[in-house]
């Protein structure tokens, strides 16, 4: 009888699921920041790929608001153990940004304005996992959370969803990023609770 | 968004690291050379890790992060960083 089984687990709404191990939830939107807040005007926002043959490919924001936005629905998780699920965002998919660019990198690491930096594998950049998003709640992003535009990589903790993000090296070896450099995990999973390096 | 603190809330976390007072512990910037006290420093955080940056020009001066077993310390974007010494 796996219907009944699964309806005597005891979570009344199925949350206590979607939290990964360590997590709790928040209702609030937190705000985590190691500078200044930048304003960046959209017209003066671009975006850049280079890849690991110094190939450039750039976008304004005119360029950005030309391609195909999705809107996603998706859970947030904080290394600093705040989740918060069903966050409503709009923005272009990496899969439409990357589409034409010919490269054989294995590895991505990202700039923000600021300085900021982080690190992820390219292959989760790509396959409807990541997005350059422009709109929250349906409202345009607000500079305390990114805005005008920052990545979105829900299925790694958030430190990697860079705010304010400028550009995307593509890089034939992984170069740690802000917090990668200081003992945070290369990767960031999560649901295998990787904090820590050696986690 | 202003600094979340200023530097004399680094003084616990790095109250494991130096055997001085940190606080009054002069920082030399490595990016526009102003001296600064550590108390003095924007301070950024706490989460993931503090980041201590010069009041003159932004720079990040200090990183601090604490892992499962390690306390991580980044002084790069120092010159130098001039502690009291004891009896000086
Ligand atoms: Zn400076």
């Amino acid at each position: 009888m796996p219907i009944i089984t699964r309806g005597f687990r005891g979570h009344r709404s199925g949350d206590d699921e979607r939290l990964p191990p360590g997590q709790y939830l928040t209702h609030d939107f937190p705000v985590l920041s190691t500078g200044p807040t930048p304003l960046i005007p959209p017209e003066e926002w671009s975006f850049t790929v280079t890849t690991e043959t110094g190939v450039r490919h750039e976008w304004s924001w005119t360029d950005l608001m030309t391609l195909p936005a999705e809107e996603v629905t998706v859970d947030l998780h904080c290394v600093t153990r705040w989740s918060k699920l069903d966050t409503a965002w709009r923005g272009v998919s990496l899969d439409v940004l990357l589409e034409d660019v010919e490269t054989v990198a294995d590895y991505a690491l990202v700039h923000s304005h600021g300085g900021y930096t982080t690190n992820l594998p390219l292959e989760d950049l790509l396959d409807g996992q990541a997005w350059v998003a422009f709109e929250y709640d349906g409202d345009a992003l607000t500079s305390e959370h990114g805005g005008p535009a920052r990545l979105l990589v829900p299925h790694l903790y958030l430190w990697k969803s860079a705010k304010w993000v400028r550009g995307i090296d593509l890089l034939l070896e992984d170069d740690p990023g802000f917090w990668e450099q200081l003992g945070y995990h290369e990767y960031g999973d999560p649901w295998r609770e990787q904090r820590y390096q050696g986690d | 968004m202003t600094a979340t603190y200023d530097g004399n809330m680094l003084a616990g976390p790095l109250s494991d690291v130096f055997a001085v007072e940190v606080t009054t512990a002069t920082a030399c910037c490595g990016g526009c050379g102003r001296n600064s006290t550590v108390a003095e420093l924007a301070v950024y955080g706490p989460g993931p890790g503090l980041v201590a940056r010069c009041p003159g020009c932004d720079d990040v001066l200090l990183r601090v992060t604490r892992t499962a077993d390690s306390i991580w310390l980044d002084l790069a974007g120092m010159a130098s960083l001039r502690l009291p010494a004891a009896g000086g």
